[in-house]
């Protein structure tokens, strides 16, 4: 089985997010970058282990500058067998999915793996798009996969509750909690990532129809108000009377 | 130009989403001065009801078990047939699982998990959360046709008309390669993330089986209740309770957390409630700090109380 993984970089869950001054762009100063959550934890390690169990291969695709190595060769720790860099700093999603689904196209993947979404623009969008572009079938917010032959068996994650489906091979399939457990890679994998092949692609030409053109940070609370624990009469009080949310 | 909206309809019923969907798309076009049309696929109960909520058409085309390739294919179709330029979606695990095939398909700028109306005044412009909620992002859409997918409560369900007839629309449904085996849905619970009220827990209490008095409250509430990332990794709770920035991302009126510190990934997935009630016994518990109301004391004593005073009101209010 041939395996493609598509991972992203992101801020580290705990960064502080901050804008430059034309709020404009991130500013990625003092910021720790790591692969997508969604991408690593669960899309990379199922299908690592999907690859071993059926004796196929995984490799990585990422979209960004050569300062996303460093995320990637984590992944080829992780024992991905290779990988490839389309050399783009994206403005979109549809531009990122359109660079994936152009490596992808002539290249016979019988499963293509996304996170549910990255933790960065939350948008859900590189599977579907990737998927449309190169006539798959996908299955998002899986859960849980097995495979039987080129039959695929699939949880996903439903408002309250949990749809089964059956696809067949090829299909784009994001990867949500459950699908596997995070892992660390380990001394070997990390010294064999070293030597393993990174391919770098210059990317075709596309044109963004939308992009973002401004950042703002939340309006501030404007402070906690504090209860007595003894008194939830007024706590139920205040949510009814000046928040109005029962 | 015009607005299209398409409906999701589980198992043949519209959901507050749905009316939430319409809504935005009425107002939508209002902006654009033009008219919300809406759709709706397969098999549903009293569809011309959208009417109220400002379409002045409903369509409905044929479609089987739902298949994003398929469904998007109708979808497109209907807003080609009806030039639509403005596609609006729920964004659900249906509608973001529809968006993207949508956008390649009619070669349209995305904008996926708008929280407010877009501006029209020099582009056109929406505004969406980013960074799991702890920054928000303008994107201009730049291209002639656009898909928006609406975040569940950012917008209220707003009635504006009446119900309308439903008018079919043929579009051949294509051949879905999906095939939906079971569904399972807890019935008499309101999901997470279309969750008006929610009552959420965390390590403070201590052992799985104390969460007798977190449901109660809930219960009490009419609440659905979540918990944070420890808990359901030590599976004191199913994963799908799980809400923050690697979990469910909501958005309900009133987020209550019980025993929850209130970590930066844990925030981000929720600092987007309207209001926020801390109850923690640690006063230094960096919750407090994004907290409308707090509460320093034992959860044990503290949640019960809450429960009974809840009761008080709601008896009260009969």
């Amino acid at each position: 089985m041939k395996i493609l993984v598509c991972v992203s970089k992101t801020p580290d869950t705990t960064a502080k997010i901050s804008f430059s001054a034309d709020a404009t762009q991130f500013n990625g100063a003092g910021v720790q970058f790591i692969m997508n959550p969604y991408d690593e934890w669960y899309a990379l390690v199922r299908a690592i282990d999907l690859a071993k169990a059926t004796g196929g291969t995984v490799t990585l695709i990422n979209v960004g500058g050569a300062d996303n190595d460093q995320i990637i060769r984590k992944g080829l720790a992780l024992d991905a067998n290779d990988a490839v860099r389309i050399n783009l700093e994206s403005q979109s999603a549809m531009n990122t999915a359109f660079q994936i689904a152009e490596y992808a196209k002539s290249r016979g993947y019988d499963v293509i793996f996304t996170g549910k979404e990255t933790i960065d623009y939350n948008g859900s969008e590189i599977g579907a798009m990737v998927a449309e572009y190169l006539d798959m079938p996908f299955i998002s917010y899986a859960s849980k996969l097995d495979m039987s032959g080129n039959t695929a068996t699939i949880e996903r994650d439903i408002e309250g509750g949990i749809e089964v489906v059956e696809v067949e091979t090829p299909f784009v399939i994001s990867a949500a909690k459950g699908m596997a457990e995070q892992r660390i890679p380990n001394m070997m994998g990390i010294m064999k990532a070293k030597s393993k092949p990174l391919a770098v692609v210059e990317p075709q030409a596309f044109t963004d129809n939308s992009v973002v053109t401004k950042f703002d940070m939340p309006p501030a609370k404007s402070g906690v108000k504090m209860v007595s624990p003894d008194d939830m009469e007024e706590l139920v009080r205040l949510l009814h009377e000046e928040s109005k949310v029962i | 130009m015009g607005v299209l909206v398409y409906v999701e309809s589980p198992k043949g019923n519209f959901k507050k989403a749905a009316f939430e969907a319409v809504t935005y798309g009425k107002k939508v076009a209002d902006l654009l001065g033009t008219t919300c049309a809406a759709l709706t696929i397969g098999d549903v109960n009293n569809a011309g009801q959208l009417g109220q909520y400002g379409a002045t058409t409903v369509y409905n085309a044929v479609g089987g078990d739902f298949d994003s390739q398929a469904y998007a294919a109708i979808i497109a179709d209907a807003a080609k047939q009806t030039g639509a330029t403005v596609v609006i979606l729920s964004n659900s695990s249906t509608g973001k699982s529809l968006a993207g095939r949508l956008a390649v398909r009619l070669n349209a700028g995305l904008v996926s998990g708008a929280n407010a109306l877009p501006t029209v005044d020099g582009g056109f412009k929406v505004k969406k959360g980013v960074y799991s909620g702890k920054a928000i992002a303008e994107y201009t859409i730049s291209a002639d046709v656009k898909v928006i997918s609406v975040m569940g409560n950012a917008i209220a369900p707003e009635k504006s008309g009446s119900d309308v007839a439903v008018t079919p629309l043929s579009i051949a449904a294509p051949a879905s390669r999906v095939r939906v085996k079971s569904v399972k849905t807890a019935e008499g619970i309101v999901p997470l993330p279309e969750a008006e009220l929610v009552v959420s827990a965390g390590r403070g209490m201590k052992d799985p089986s104390n969460w007798g008095i977190v449901e109660d409250l809930a219960t009490t509430l009419g609440a659905t209740t979540a918990c944070s990332r420890p808990v359901a990794d030590s599976h004191w709770r199913p994963h799908h309770e799980h809400v923050g920035q690697t979990g469910v991302a909501i958005r309900p009126n009133l987020y209550i957390a019980i025993g929850i510190s209130g970590a930066i990934q844990h925030l981000a997935g929720v600092n987007n409630s309207r209001v926020i009630v801390v109850i923690n016994k640690d006063p230094e518990a960096p919750f407090f700090k994004a907290a409308d109301y707090g509460v320093v004391g034992d959860l044990f004593e503290v949640v019960p109380k809450l429960t009974e005073a809840v009761k008080k009101y709601k008896a009260s209010q009969h």
